[in-house]
């Protein structure tokens, strides 16, 4: 059993609060990820849970075992370092074994485990060598190996991609999936990067000055943000965020941007403010070369030609947008479009707070590709 | 919420915790508050006693009644002057040499590293071989028709040549000691200062002058206040190269503890050396200051 | 590279200045081995043998047989080995603690190891030779050693300080998560690999105190140590002698920067910094 549970936690460091009243529970065997910008808290939550660094306040538990006062090694944990921490004066085999001979295991089982967990990262032929004779990518297996070796409940990674180059990264990010799909243990996992967070997360909990600001599987942490920070900070590009009011007019309902209005569905009555932004993606834009009925216009500013899609940085009054079109429109800068921005998929927020208003009506997009340039 | 018993019991673990660098510390505060501060303090005490233990200026109006004091205490200066000027520039030219990365650089480096090992004893022993009246310079000298016949360069009456003798000694001995911190503090020069430099002009003279020596500043500073510190505690090599022909302040101390057994007018000697190295500290420190907005970082 | 001039000339300037400068250094040393290794007659020849063509241990023999020249040999290995094992022992926790934890006293701290460099070893040695004499421990290797000990603990502290800090706490942390305690921790990883930086720390002391010669001969009468015996007996010894010991004193630690050179450069002057 080894789902973990953390209780109000705060840690500070001298006046500040590094993570500042965190309520937060994984259940057993989930793959849980810890997103946000540096400074966060992220990894300061982590640690905590590792037991090192001490709680300022909160429980921690692991399993039904409360592991606030435990150090480390009693708490059955298992951690992948950002900088691996590869014992430099140690063989890659003995760094594996490493954790198995704290256990005091037979040596036959040490063998086998060690064994297999090299099989598993790939890295057979490499038992014999040092740290200093392994590149990067080598030495993030061998950490990678020494934390699967233990069978630990509970796996804890530190941005284990974030120091490997983009073309590595993208295959570790597919073949750690894979691995610790394949596994029983609980995984928390941090990183700053969103599209590994969307790509590995069963759930992501998306942190923002010490507090979790969304906790969510990555569909709804996409499409669904809780704030103007989540939907900034998820998606690429960020998603697009206008001044917007919302108008009756009649028995019709208005919305109003900058660059123009368009009608909203009756049941969008709830909505009726003046102090409202109005939230879409870059990719629920629709784009029409003609003017029409309900479509807001606005001016081509840069087209970026990016293969799979086109990106469209759009004037749309005082507001600048980023609009994606399929791969098969150019519309050039300087030229006019009118954008349909679909009732459904926008989100809208409190002007002031930033917060996510929910009106019930999101539909979450179930076809949209997410898009990552 | 933590209850209280629970606060309590992190805040009674963590003070024992936070407790564990002062417990690491400890033994090497004791062991040098008994054998360092404590006889300092001591030191200071003897200088201002008299033999009965009354306080007493008769320690300190000895030693300055001393003809051997005057002459200890120029003689010394003398060195300094002499020395440290010329060890700086060696230095200096050693730091630059070994940091351009000349082929055979481990071997020099191992070369220029020696002198470290050696002590002034040794290196007034290995000098006075030389310098001796039937020693190696004389026999090069001669061997090569500059002199005819050999020559005193250990002369007790020339007060001039003792100090050339001593200084070529010292010299030898602990330019080394300069050129390791200029060294590290040249290494600490970013390479994009010295190479802009370059590609605006600057020759090799100008860029050492006015690239390598304003950022060698902090280095220059350190290196220059130990050695003058260490200057003013000059001893052995003079003994061995000048018998008695010459002082220094830290002879006079020895003489005075172990020859004359009054170890009152030894302390002042020592607490003199004390005040002078101090002196040139501030000295240097505010000579040498590098106005904060003008610091690296 | 500061750009020593890359053309010809320049560096063709620079390998005859290295080349004389390392001849500066090397040729005293030479001279004196050579010295050492002559015969007894030979060294009051003149003019001097500059090739060594008439080597012979005669020198050295007078010099070993002498009145208690091989005990003052023994006796500065016995403080060396003193000294290197206290300062060890009592710096390296204090190391350990500047590199690894940031307490309020730790900047004071370590200004304070600074700043004994400025302090002469003459100003504690002279109320240690007068303590010493009350307590009735002077004229012993014991005295000397606890003087050398206060000499170079400060020092100590900081090189070691300076190679915990170089060790990444990541992986003490990492043991710590793979089933170690602190001290196992501490013992597993972060000692193994400070090792090489803490026995450049002992070459460190075994040359200071090898060649320390004022507070030896200040602390000592009869139980003297190399150096102390050679400055007492400048004076009354024969030129023989005075060489073959001039050799001894060097020899040792000559050999010993060679295997510490590129330590010193990197300790050394982090520390002074």
């Amino acid at each position: 059993m080894a789902e973990i549970r953390f209780e109000t936690i705060r840690k500070t460091f001298g006046s500040f609060a590094a993570v500042d009243g965190v309520d937060l529970e994984v259940k057993d065997g989930e793959f849980m990820v810890l997103l946000g910008p540096s400074g966060c808290g992220k990894t300061t939550l982590l640690r905590c849970l590792a037991g090192l660094e001490r709680v300022d306040g909160g429980r921690v538990f692991i399993g039904d075992r409360d592991a606030t006062d435990l150090p480390p090694r009693r708490r059955r944990i298992a951690m992948v370092f950002q900088s691996y921490a590869v014992f430099p004066h140690m063989k890659v085999y003995d760094n594996i074994a490493f954790g198995l001979r704290m256990q005091k295991e037979k040596k036959a089982v040490i063998d086998d485990r060690v064994r297999s967990a090299a099989e598993l990262l790939h890295i057979e032929d490499l038992l014999g060598r040092y740290s200093s004779q392994l590149s990067g990518g080598q030495r993030q297996r061998v950490a990678v190996a020494r934390a699967m070796a233990t069978k630990a409940d509970v796996l804890l990674m530190d941005e284990p991609l974030s120091n490997l180059d983009a073309l590595l990264r993208l295959e570790m990010r597919a073949e750690l999936k894979s691995l610790l799909q394949n596994l029983d243990a609980t995984t928390i996992y941090v990183t700053h990067d969103q599209i590994e967070a969307l790509s590995m997360g069963d759930r992501i909990a998306v942190m923002n000055k010490g507090r979790i600001v969304q906790l969510g599987n990555p569909l709804e942490v996409y499409d669904n943000p809780a704030d103007t920070f989540v939907g900034g900070f998820i998606g690429n590009p960020p998603m697009n965020f206008l001044d917007a009011e919302v108008v009756a007019n009649g028995g019709a309902v208005i919305a109003k941007v900058s660059g123009g209005s368009f009608e909203l569905p009756v049941e969008a009555a709830a909505l009726v403010r003046h102090d409202l932004l109005l939230g879409i993606r870059a990719e629920a834009i629709r784009v029409e070369t003609t003017s029409a009925e309900g479509l807001v216009r606005a001016k081509v500013i840069v087209l970026e030609p990016l293969g799979s899609h086109n990106l469209l940085t759009v004037q749309c009054g005082e507001d600048t947008l980023k609009v994606s079109v399929q791969p098969d429109l150019f519309p050039q800068p300087d030229s006019d479009v009118w954008l349909r921005l679909e009732p459904a998929r926008i989100r809208w927020m409190d002007r002031e707070r930033g917060t996510a208003i929910h009106t019930g009506a999101e539909e979450l997009a179930t076809e949209t590709a997410i898009v990552i340039s | 919420m933590t209850t209280i018993a629970q606060e309590t019991t992190l805040t009674r673990r963590r003070r024992r915790w936070e407790a564990l660098p002062y417990w690491l510390i400890l033994p090497t505060v004791v062991y040098l508050g008994l054998f360092f501060v404590w006889p300092m303090i001591q030191g200071f005490g003897l200088a201002l006693r008299d033999e009965d233990g009354n306080w007493s200026w008769s320690a300190i109006d000895t030693m300055v009644n001393d003809a051997a004091f005057g002459k200890a205490l120029s003689f010394t200066f003398l060195l300094i002057v002499v020395i440290v000027p010329i060890q700086f520039v060696l230095a200096l030219g050693m730091a630059l040499l070994l940091n351009a990365r000349l082929r055979g650089a481990g071997l020099f480096l191992y070369i220029f590293l020696l002198p470290l090992a050696i002590s002034d004893l040794a290196a007034g022993i290995a000098w006075s071989a030389i310098f001796t009246e039937r020693g190696y310079l004389n026999t090069i000298l001669e061997g090569v028709g500059v002199l005819q016949q050999p020559f005193i360069f250990l002369d007790p009456t020339s007060r001039t040549q003792l100090v050339i003798a001593v200084a070529a000694a010292e010299i030898w001995r602990s330019t080394t000691f300069m050129m390791v911190i200029l060294f590290a503090g040249l290494q600490g020069i970013p390479k994009d200062y010295v190479e802009a430099s370059e590609v605006f002009g600057a020759g090799f003279f100008q860029r050492v002058r006015h690239v390598i020596l304003p950022m060698l500043k902090p280095s220059i500073q350190v290196a220059i206040l130990l050695r003058l510190i260490f200057a003013f505690e000059v001893f052995a090599v003079v003994i061995a190269l000048t018998g008695s022909g010459a002082t220094v302040l830290a002879a006079e101390a020895y003489k005075w503890q172990v020859t004359n057994e009054n170890e009152h007018v030894a302390a002042a000697y020592s607490v003199v050396i004390l005040g002078l190295s101090l002196a040139a500290a501030a000295v240097v420190l505010v000579a040498l200051r590098t106005p904060r907005e003008r610091r690296l970082r | 590279m500061t750009g020593l001039p890359r053309i010809r000339v320049g560096r063709a300037l620079a390998y005859v200045a290295a080349l004389a400068i390392s001849a500066f250094i090397l040729a005293p040393i030479y001279l004196i081995t050579l010295s050492a290794f002559s015969t007894f007659d030979a060294v009051y020849d003149y003019p001097k043998n500059l090739v060594p063509n008439h080597l012979s241990m005669e020198s050295m023999n007078v010099f070993l047989d002498s009145d208690g020249v091989t005990d003052s040999l023994l006796r500065s290995v016995y403080v060396a080995v003193i000294t290197i094992v206290a300062c060890l022992a009592i710096g390296t926790p204090a190391g350990y603690a500047l590199a690894r934890f940031s307490f309020r006293a730790a900047n004071p701290f370590q200004l304070a190891l600074v700043s004994t460099r400025a302090f002469p070893l003459i100003i504690i040695a002279v109320p240690l030779a007068v303590t010493y004499i009350r307590v009735g421990i002077d004229d012993t290797i014991y005295g000397v050693a606890m003087a050398h000990i206060a000499f170079t603990l400060p020092l100590t502290v900081l090189v070691t300080a300076s190679v915990f800090a170089g060790i990444s706490y990541e992986l003490e942390e990492a043991a710590m998560t793979l089933g170690c305690s602190r001290l196992s921790a501490f013992g597993r990883v972060a000692l193994p690999l400070a090792l090489p930086g803490v026995a450049a720390s002992a070459i460190f002391i075994f040359v200071t105190t090898w060649n320390e010669v004022f507070a030896a001969a200040l602390l000592t009468l009869r139980n003297r140590t190399l150096p102390a015996q050679m400055l007492a007996a400048l004076d009354t010894s024969p030129l023989p002698y005075r060489l073959a010991g001039g050799f001894f004193l060097l020899a040792p630690a000559l050999v010993v920067i060679f295997f510490i050179r590129k330590y010193l450069l990197t300790t050394w002057g982090r520390v002074a910094r």
